[in-house]
């Protein structure tokens, strides 16, 4: 018998009889997820309308709307709030939480509490950031980089930003760890590493990374502090320090975030094309050891953002050859990916055509990618729009699309309820051609020249400006269309069934939908693998009283 | 979470039973969460070692002179209590997983009033130096006034200050951890059979000072050539 909200509070502290407290202080996964999707989407649309607000001013040379200080104040703003708020424990906070104990068949995450204590630390950061915004000088000027010395000398709220991002950091170290011993301990019974859904592979190597790579931006965001207060000089060239080194340690740890962003997102990717191509997946372990490979090659690329900034030449080829390297686990997903759908009955629903706009704009995103690996291309090609473009389409076009995909693959299962799927499709449409219009001319004034982060330009840049600016009218209306598809869909639509898209992966075998509290009744002996189809349908099948297999 | 937790079973295809592992009670879980975090420490401090291997290969001389200049028996002293600390620690870990409380709790108190003289004598020190002049933002650490020291050495105490200031803010913690645990093995939370918040707190006290092994002879003893006439 499942237990409900109301016998069990399933609270962090005591009993709360109200409804608001029992989701405050609540311990489980599921909710704690869809609380951090609340909250990250909040900030995900300031950033957004920030991003709007510089559209705006760029839409002429000269100034229109606000100030060159305001201007950098508002890039940093974008970018803080996307980087550290959003994208960074984005998919692993809401579908991390939310989805991978169910995928591997266990009652919650390893620590609970931790959890909802790593949740209110995840707020406690946000809340620094916002205070940034309103004390003082404002919010930092700096670029989400944060790059000394400027970093260490300018007015403006810095080191709140920065104690905002190591508290962040904080919450993401811990998540990773709770998903990792989550991973390693409360597999259902006769799943091996190698029989877990590959979103769940993707969750692992993320983690490995959160572990191990965000404790080196703490520390280093640490020493800048102390670099402000008490002067040791450790980055300000004028007190004995190098500015450079900050860069690697800051690079240190945000390449590997940039794979931290990515791998869960080709883990959804992985989930949905072998779902709606109705196949086994191609090469599943060739996806999973690409994800482990892809986390572990990503820690020794970080020089090629300093390609500019003052290093060896022997030390630029090196991190030019392993940047290269890093492309070929990455390729090789996609070969899987395409080489599943080949003769698969392929059905095109939304998260389908999510993915398969993904498979485009993050093929530019990637090749532009190697364009700029290459050390002459990229002393061309530095802080211009081209890599605000490359890294636009992999982050955006890669990430935040893979995880909208993900919002309407398990919208039916958090919910218990489909949208309206002709409305989520025009709304991919308007979002895919704006996507376009906003960030492919980006390429070309680059190209031409067009630096990043001026809030300023010469009159020929204009025509591209202008381009982008239609492109992000259209992408944003695309984007709030979604939301309003997704809102109608909670509040009207028809129910859907505990598995709509005739998926294998275990979350789809849930008593009820949206899932009961501690999830399964009854947990299964997993001796399949995820995505095991035969002619179009799926093979396993279980008795839901007891989840035994009945096929 | 007050409902007696019981192991369920997952029964497969030929009707065999497998014991489902749940978060309740996972020792090994804890263990494994506890590793993990630990890894995190030394990433974080290997980063600084980092800084300071980068800055001590552009001044090595200043890096001697500075590293000679502190007092090698002060902290020749503190590293040997924390190891001796580190022995009580697990003597007391031991103690619990036989069942003897009592000899375990004397341990603990023994781990702590070690860690507070190791603070005790880490606060002589930094007085001493300040007394020097040497201290963050004062007299001889700050840039452009006649006593500054060169770069080099202005680095190293920056770090010195950094770096033992973390570490004696991880003992600090470490104490405050210690009695935690001593009031949990009052309420009788942690028992023989139930000892995995010790269990991590060795683990950590035990990371604490495996950090402080590192952080000695690069501070201290890197200029004890100079000082005892042979490089």
């Amino acid at each position: 018998m499942s237990k409900t909200y109301f016998d069990e509070t399933h609270c962090a502290i005591g009993h709360p009889k109200s409804t608001f407290m029992q989701w405050m202080l609540t311990v489980d996964h599921k909710r704690i997820g869809l609380m951090y999707a609340a909250v990250m989407f909040t900030f995900f649309f300031v950033a957004v309308f920030t991003a709007l607000l510089m559209r705006f001013e760029l839409f002429a040379p000269g100034q229109q709307f606000i100030d060159g200080p305001t201007f950098n104040q508002a890039f940093t703003l974008h970018g803080v709030i996307m980087i550290f708020l959003f994208i960074i424990p984005g998919i692993p906070a809401i579908f991390g939480n939310i989805v991978m104990p169910l995928m591997i068949g266990a009652k919650d995450v390893s620590f609970p509490r931790l959890n909802w204590a790593t949740f209110w630390l995840y707020i406690l950061g946000c809340c620094v950031a916002l205070a940034s915004l309103f004390i003082g000088e404002g919010v930092a000027d700096t670029g989400w980089t944060f790059y000394a010395p400027y970093s260490l000398n300018t007015d403006t709220n810095v080191i709140m930003a920065l104690t905002a991002a190591f508290i962040l950091g904080f919450a993401s170290i811990l998540t990773g760890l709770n998903f990792l011993v989550t991973i390693h301990r409360l597999r259902a019974p006769g799943m091996t590493f190698f029989k877990m859904p590959l979103f769940v592979w993707g969750i692992y190597a993320t983690a490995w990374i959160q572990l191990l790579a965000t404790p080196v931006i703490g520390i280093t965001l640490i020493l800048a502090v102390m670099e402000k207060y008490f002067g040791i000089g450790i980055f300000d060239p004028s007190k004995g320090g190098d500015p450079v080194l900050f860069q690697h340690l800051f690079w240190i740890y945000s390449h590997p975030a940039v794979y931290l962003m990515i791998l869960p997102a080709f883990g959804i990717m992985s989930e949905i094309i072998p779902t709606f191509s109705r196949k086994e997946i191609f090469g599943y372990r060739t996806i999973a050891l690409s994800s482990a490979s892809i986390a572990g090659i990503g820690y020794l690329v970080w020089g090629h953002h300093l390609y500019t900034s003052g290093m060896s030449d022997v030390a630029k080829s090196v991190f030019s050859f392993l940047t290269f390297f890093v492309a070929i686990p990455t390729g090789v997903k996609f070969y899987d990916w395409i080489a599943t759908m080949y003769q698969g009955k392929i059905v095109l629903s939304t998260p389908m055509i999510w993915g398969l706009g993904t498979i485009i704009t993050f093929a530019i995103g990637g090749i532009t990618g190697i364009t700029i690996t290459m050390i002459g291309v990229d002393i061309h090609l530095q802080d211009t729009y081209y890599s605000v473009a490359h890294f636009h389409y992999a982050i955006l076009g890669g990430v935040v699309f893979l995880m909208f995909a993900g919002m309407h693959y398990w919208f039916p299962l958090i919910t218990g309820k489909m949208y309206k799927e002709t409305h989520a499709k025009a709304a991919f449409y308007i979002q895919f051609v704006g996507f376009n219009l906003l960030w492919f001319p980006m390429f070309i004034a680059g190209w031409y020249g067009m630096p990043r982060r001026y809030f300023d330009y010469l009159p020929e840049f204009q025509i591209y400006h202008q381009v982008s600016f239609y492109g992000a009218l259209i992408f944003v209306s695309g984007l709030i269309y979604m939301f309003w598809t997704f809102y109608r869909g909670w509040t009207k639509g028809e129910p859907s069934g505990t598995n709509p898209w005739n998926a294998t992966t275990l979350e789809w075998h849930m008593p009820s939908s949206p899932p009961p509290l501690e999830n399964h009744s009854k947990v299964p002996y997993v001796d399949f693998n995820p995505y095991e189809y035969h002619h179009g349908e799926p093979v396993v099948k279980f008795n839901y009283e007891t989840m035994q297999r009945i096929d | 979470m007050s409902h007696e937790y019981v192991p369920e079973i997952a029964t497969d295809r030929e009707g065999n039973e497998h014991v489902v592992q749940g978060w309740q009670g996972d020792f090994y879980g804890g263990k494994l969460g506890f590793w993990m975090f630990m890894l995190t420490e030394v990433l974080m401090f290997g980063a600084m070692f980092l800084v300071l291997a980068y800055y001590n290969t552009l001044h090595p001389q200043d890096f001697i002179d500075a590293s000679a200049s502190l007092n090698r028996w002060l902290g020749g002293t503190n590293t040997v209590i924390l190891l001796v600390s580190a022995l009580t620690m697990g003597l007391g870990l031991l103690k619990m997983r036989v069942g003897d409380v009592k000899g375990a709790k004397l341990m603990i108190w023994a781990t702590i009033l070690l860690a507070a003289v190791f603070l005790i004598i880490k606060g002589f020190e930094w007085t001493a130096e300040y007394n020097h002049g040497i201290f963050l933002m004062h007299d001889k650490l700050l840039v452009g006034t006649e006593n500054s020291l060169p770069f080099g050495q202005k680095l190293f105490f920056g770090m010195y200050f950094t770096m033992t200031g973390l570490h004696g803010f991880h003992i600090i913690i470490g104490i405050g951890l210690m009695l935690w645990l001593l009031k949990r093995i009052n309420a009788g939370k942690v028992s023989q059979d139930h000892h995995i918040l010790y269990w991590n707190i060795a683990l950590y006290w035990d990371i604490v000072h495996l950090i402080w092994v590192f952080v000695f002879p690069y501070f201290y003893m890197i200029g004890a050539g100079g000082v005892t006439g042979g490089h």
